[in-house]
């Protein structure tokens, strides 16, 4: 999948779906989990598609995911945080997480 | 009779003059629907979409009727229209309830309801008061500082944006002449005709319905009836769609057939339509959370506002004119509650050329004329 173009020292440690996913600090959740491996993040609520981040700026909402319990957060504006656990989002986001 | 391009022209294309004419293209009327444009104060795109029983008729017993009725015939209304143009507009009708946040809005709501069933030639809604304990059994997520609530099992809702589409797709399929961009400017009655004199040229019916919303109030007395009307501002907070969690509408919050979330019911008078004040969304919404906690992480997508068409006392308004034969008018606040009745009860009435007394008598506007009505 993709392949980093330079390896940075800071390292932290994000959960992803239950697995250690190793980041770069500075990236974002989004950025994380397509280095890491993950080819996406959400699937829809209408067919059940798979879906990857598209635009990586904000815009095409298709990186939600489950940040810390809170759903419907876009991957690709929230920088990763050691600790952090991050659930990919199936289907319409459950209320109350 | 002169020739007449159509048999009736409604003037209004939002939810009561697309029900009404739809009804009256079911009854083989020739019909032309004028619609003003998309700079007039469209109720029917910012409605809630409850088709609602309870608290309906204090102070004109007759209304409470008159929504029940409606109530009972949506499912075949809704059944039928997804016959003619296999759209669902989603109507469900578990039953809905009003909830009370502190044992003064409980006892409130007792009392409201208890002078309400005590008028005179009322129908029984069977709206009951339920304690916390019995509401959680229904509603699993309610906030503990939920006291209690009315509970009514004839009150539901719809996808109304969808009944809107479904209403014109369907007035369409029935032949029906939709008119866009034909705001009235005059209209007048010549030689047993009505001529509506728009910018796009005049339209010639046999009869008139007026049934413009607010604009009514200007419309009405062309045709020696009146529309006292009285709009109200209404804001609505609209989260991000979520899985299904809420299986009831409650007065103040619902969540639609899509997973939306949509919170509000605030009342504002004389007010700039397209307005949105903080103060008011933020209150919705804290209200929202005390009721349902699980909401308070929840997105919210916009915050809109839109008019209410309200008669100046809130109770509906049918007259046909005397000075103007085949000239009616029909005001409304619940142009989704009671649609099926326009549908199904008045367009026929019009169709017929005269409205049924003993339906509709108690919604004339003669009763804003205190010295005449009785």
């Amino acid at each position: 999948m993709f392949k980093r173009l330079d390896e940075a020292a800071s390292i932290v440690a994000i959960e992803v779906d239950g697995k250690t996913v190793r980041a770069r600090s500075g990236d974002t959740v989004a950025a994380a989990m397509l280095a890491g491996g993950i080819d996406h993040c959400r699937t829809t609520p209408v067919s059940g598609a798979p879906r990857a981040p598209y635009c990586l700026m904000g815009v095409c909402f298709e990186c939600l995911v489950t940040i810390d319990g809170v759903g419907s957060r876009q991957g690709c504006l929230v920088p990763v945080r050691d600790g952090m656990r991050v659930e990919t989002q199936q289907g319409k986001r459950e209320v109350g997480r | 009779m002169a020739a007449s391009d159509y048999d009736v022209a409604v003037v209004g294309g939002g939810l009561v003059g697309a029900a009404t004419a739809w009804g009256l293209a079911r009854e083989g009327c020739r019909v032309a629907l004028l619609d003003e444009g998309d700079r007039a104060v469209r109720a029917s795109r910012g409605n809630f979409a409850l088709v609602w029983v309870q608290s309906k008729g204090l102070g004109l017993a007759a209304y409470a009727g008159w929504t029940v009725r409606s109530s009972n015939a949506w499912a075949g209304f809704a059944a039928t229209l997804k016959e003619e143009t296999g759209l669902d507009v989603c109507f469900q009708r578990p039953g809905g309830f009003h909830l009370a946040l502190s044992e003064r809005e409980l006892e409130a709501r007792a009392t409201t309801l208890k002078r309400l069933h005590n008028q005179p030639g009322i129908v029984d809604y069977r709206t009951e008061i339920l304690d916390h304990s019995q509401v959680a059994k229904m509603l699993p997520d309610i906030g503990r500082e939920v006291v209690g609530a009315s509970y009514c099992p004839l009150d539901g809702h719809v996808n109304s944006l969808r009944l809107f589409r479904t209403l014109h797709t369907a007035l369409h399929a029935r032949g029906v002449k939709y008119l866009p961009s034909h705001r009235v400017g005059n209209i007048s009655r010549e030689g047993g005709e009505f001529h509506l004199s728009t910018m796009q040229g005049a339209v010639r019916a046999g009869r008139v319905a007026l049934a413009a919303g607010n604009a009514n109030m200007r419309l009405a007395p062309m045709v020696g009836l009146e529309a006292p009307m009285k709009p109200e501002r209404g804001q609505i907070v609209v989260t991000e769609r979520l899985r299904p969690f809420l299986h009831y509408p409650v007065v103040t919050l619902r969540q639609t057939d899509e997973g939306t979330v949509m919170i509000g019911d605030s009342k504002e008078e004389s007010t700039d339509p397209a307005g949105l004040t903080l103060g008011v969304s933020a209150t919705e919404a804290e209200r929202a959370v005390r009721q349902f906690p699980l909401l308070a992480n929840v997105n919210v997508v916009r915050t809109w506002s839109a008019i209410r068409v309200m008669t100046q006392d809130g109770f509906p308004i049918y007259d046909e004119s005397e000075t103007h034969p085949g000239a009616f008018v029909l005001c409304c606040h619940s142009g989704v509650t009671l649609a099926a009745n326009h549908a199904l009860t008045v367009a026929p009435m019009i169709a017929r050329g005269a409205l049924d007394k003993m339906l509709v008598a108690p919604f004339s506007a003669r009763r804003f004329h205190v010295q005449e009505a009785g």
